[in-house]
């Protein structure tokens, strides 16, 4: 949805539009590190970050490698009234988002949380500050929002005791990590995350973009911003095939893992690939015990934003009918600039209940709220 | 699978290099020298394990040696087996792997010449695309050169995961040639593993290699698009070898939606990615990632909005199917048609060309 059109949405939503709303990702950001995070940081981490900064696998010290299409790929409009950074104010987003949209349930998953931290202690610590900062700044003032434990994920031992700590505590619905590990995900040395997620009763959510170091082509590193973007989708797809073929669904069959910001419309092409391959190679893969295509439609969801726009909507009801509706979460990337109108968006000619279903009951139920 | 109808055009076959030592007649002194003193080693690409499933079905496998090694047993089993009028020959011996830029260059000279003189001057049915080193776009040119006058090479052959993403400008001097000699650009399956093949890091499973072979087909499609290829080369074809297929349209919308998002980035991308796709992109149906109800082939077929982008090919002697059952079910009668006649020779129009 272009950043012009916000504006239009608002004015033609019908006054008496009852359609209840669950966002499946909303991006939250200190207004300031120093203010916010620091006091949940240890005096050598606040040190560390005087010192040293964020060190990342990227090249720059601040800012992406790929310069964004507007300042911190955010919408103009969403900026505070005293011009506070988009998505950091929690009274304008009420207004400007949650009252707007009618969303019952904003998932928040902040972006830099110190994943992807070369320092794996202090990736650790850092999450563990944004952890604490999502209750004190957000979910504790405002019931429609919940947290996600961000996980210094390249350390699996320290995710796994972060997803602990926080087990139970109603302010966290979620897991969460980025897609771009410096492994695929699947690979051994993440187990324990998934173990943790389970016991936890977490469901993971898995985020696009990343820092693991590797080109988002396998032939190497792209020019473009728009490449880096599209890139997501190939991403998740590795990702995918990684914990199908590692066999991760079959050690761990009540995982629950949700794709988010990476596109949903690959999925059935995968899954039908996949089932191929594995077909195959069952020799390679004899701790694989059933086709590729039943461990994706058990247990992974998608958010749908960026929306995939076919020319005709027929082609994309094809796509949720191929993953079933019931996997598919509506969410908006707010504050973004590539966000998402829940009344806007070409959503396949659907039944109330499908709407309903992917609007809200979706979520509900994936997350137990 | 339905069997592709007589005089097919075999958009996709691979003779195989039975060794080093078949390419010494093809070489100069210096590199025959090379070979010898160094113990040069096969250049058998990881992408193809010798005994993996994939690599040889099993009724195509000979006792000793490599599948595809032998004129007489490809002749009765891809080009009698299929009763094609012609095949085209992508040799993948793998000389895009070498980190020497001028081994390659030697290598592909030698390949080139091997395919003449072992198979397209013994049979007239066979055709073939030009090996080129990528690890030097200017001696990828002068070999398309020297090459094209050949008319039986109709095609210029990459592999699709290299040094960089093919888009970049570096390969324009490859696709300046191609175009120039009216040859598309065949880009197939394979890496020359300069990177992990997946954008999250080098995978476990051999599965796994296989599987990300679509995405990178994917993150080369944006590539060639963004960068502008099309619109610096208006006349340039390029045709995706064992890419799989059914991927495409979703990711055409993906990147169609960051395109009208985006597209400040890249005012030389003028229209829809789609469109662009529609007018020069090609895909081979083999191996087919067709979903395995015909009713849901048929839906996504209606996606590709365009019934010229996919060409017959058998993938011989690679194993995806058995008997001459290359078509998967669910594609229409006038498709199969249109994929196994029409839509080849408006790709490579020097098929339609006599031998001479």
């Amino acid at each position: 949805m272009s950043v012009e059109t916000i504006g239009k949405a608002s004015a033609t939503m019908p006054a008496n539009q009852k359609l209840v709303i669950a966002d499946c990702d909303i991006h939250p950001s200190p207004k300031s590190v120093e203010k916010e995070i620091f006091p949940f940081l240890e005096k050598r981490w606040r040190d560390h970050y005087q010192t040293y900064g964020m060190l990342l696998r990227q090249p720059y010290q601040a800012g992406p490698a790929y310069p964004k299409g507007q300042p911190d790929a955010a919408r103009r409009d969403a900026y505070g009234p005293n011009g506070e950074k988009p998505g950091s104010d929690l009274e304008f987003m009420r207004k400007h988002h949650l009252d707007r949209y009618n969303i019952e349930l904003g998932v928040l998953n902040p972006l830099k949380s110190g994943q992807g931290l070369q320092n794996p202690d202090f990736a650790a610590a850092y999450c563990k500050a944004i952890n604490d900062w999502q209750i004190a700044e957000w979910t504790s003032k405002e019931a429609r929002l919940k947290g996600s434990v961000c996980l210094p994920y390249e350390d699996a031992i320290l995710s796994a005791k972060e997803i602990e700590r926080r087990a139970g505590d109603p302010n966290f619905i979620q897991a969460f990590m980025l897609i771009r590990t410096s492994e695929p995900l699947g690979n051994r040395r993440y187990w324990p995350i998934f173990n943790a997620c389970v016991e936890a009763n977490l469901p993971l959510a898995v985020h696009a973009f990343g820092f693991g170091g590797t080109p988002v082509t396998g032939g190497g590193w792209p020019s473009y911003y728009t490449e880096d973007m599209v890139g997501h989708s190939q991403s998740a797809q590795s990702l995918v095939t990684s914990m199908v073929m590692e066999g991760v669904f079959e050690r761990w069959p009540e995982l629950k893992l949700i794709i988010v910001e990476a596109g949903f419309a690959w999925a059935p092409a995968l899954s039908w690939r996949l089932d191929r391959i594995w077909a195959q190679n069952r020799e390679e893969l004899l701790h694989v015990k059933r086709p590729p295509s039943e461990y994706m439609a058990d247990h992974i969801w998608y958010t749908t934003q960026p929306f995939e726009e076919p020319d005709r909507r027929g082609h994309l009801k094809d796509i949720f009918e191929w993953i079933g509706w019931e996997k598919l979460l509506f969410a908006t990337d707010y504050p973004h600039w590539d966000f998402d109108d829940p009344t806007r968006i070409p959503l396949p000619r659907a039944t109330d209940e499908q709407k309903q279903s992917f609007f809200i009951d979706n979520a509900r139920s994936l997350y137990g709220v | 699978m339905p069997h592709p109808p007589i005089g097919a055009i075999d958009c996709d076959i691979h003779p195989a290099v039975p060794n080093l030592k078949a390419l010494l007649p093809y070489l100069d002194d210096h590199w025959r020298d090379m070979v010898v003193q160094r113990g040069v080693h096969e250049l058998d690409s990881i992408s193809y394990p010798k005994n993996a499933p994939v690599t040889a079905r099993p009724d195509w496998k000979p006792e000793l040696g490599k599948a595809g090694q032998d004129l007489g047993r490809l002749q009765k089993e891809a080009l009698d087996g299929f009763q094609t009028k012609f095949a085209i020959c992508n040799c993948l011996y793998g000389v895009q792997l070498l980190y020497t830029e001028d081994m390659a260059y030697a290598f592909a000279r030698a390949v080139n010449d091997w395919m003449v003189s072992e198979w397209l001057d013994k049979d007239e049915r066979l055709r073939a695309s030009i090996v080129v080193p990528p690890q030097n776009p200017d001696y990828a040119a002068a070999e398309i050169e020297r090459m094209s006058n050949d008319r039986r090479f109709v095609q210029v052959l990459m592999l699709v995961m290299d040094e960089m993403p093919l888009g970049r400008r570096r390969y324009w001097p490859i696709y300046r040639a191609a175009e120039r000699c009216g040859l598309p650009i065949g880009i197939h399956a394979g890496s020359a593993y300069r990177h992990p093949v997946t954008s999250v890091g080098w995978p476990t499973y051999y599965a796994e290699d296989s599987a990300a072979q679509s995405q990178a087909f994917q993150t080369t499609l944006t590539s060639l698009i963004t960068e502008g290829v099309f619109a610096e080369f208006p006349d340039l074809k390029v045709v995706f070898l064992e890419s799989g297929f059914a991927w495409l349209p979703s990711h055409l919308w993906r990147l169609g939606k960051f395109w009208r998002g985006l597209r400040m980035e890249t005012p030389w991308v003028d229209r829809h990615p789609l469109e662009i796709a529609k007018d020069h992109l090609r895909l081979t149906i083999q191996p087919s990632d067709a979903p395995p109800k015909p009713e849901d082939l048929e839906k996504l077929i209606n996606h590709f909005d365009s019934d010229e982008m996919l060409l017959f090919s058998s993938d011989y002697p690679h194993w995806h199917y058995e008997g001459t059952n290359a078509i998967p079910n669910g594609i229409s009668e006038a498709l199969t048609n249109k994929m196994c006649y029409d839509n080849p020779l408006k790709t490579y129009p020097r098929l339609k060309e006599a031998v001479t």
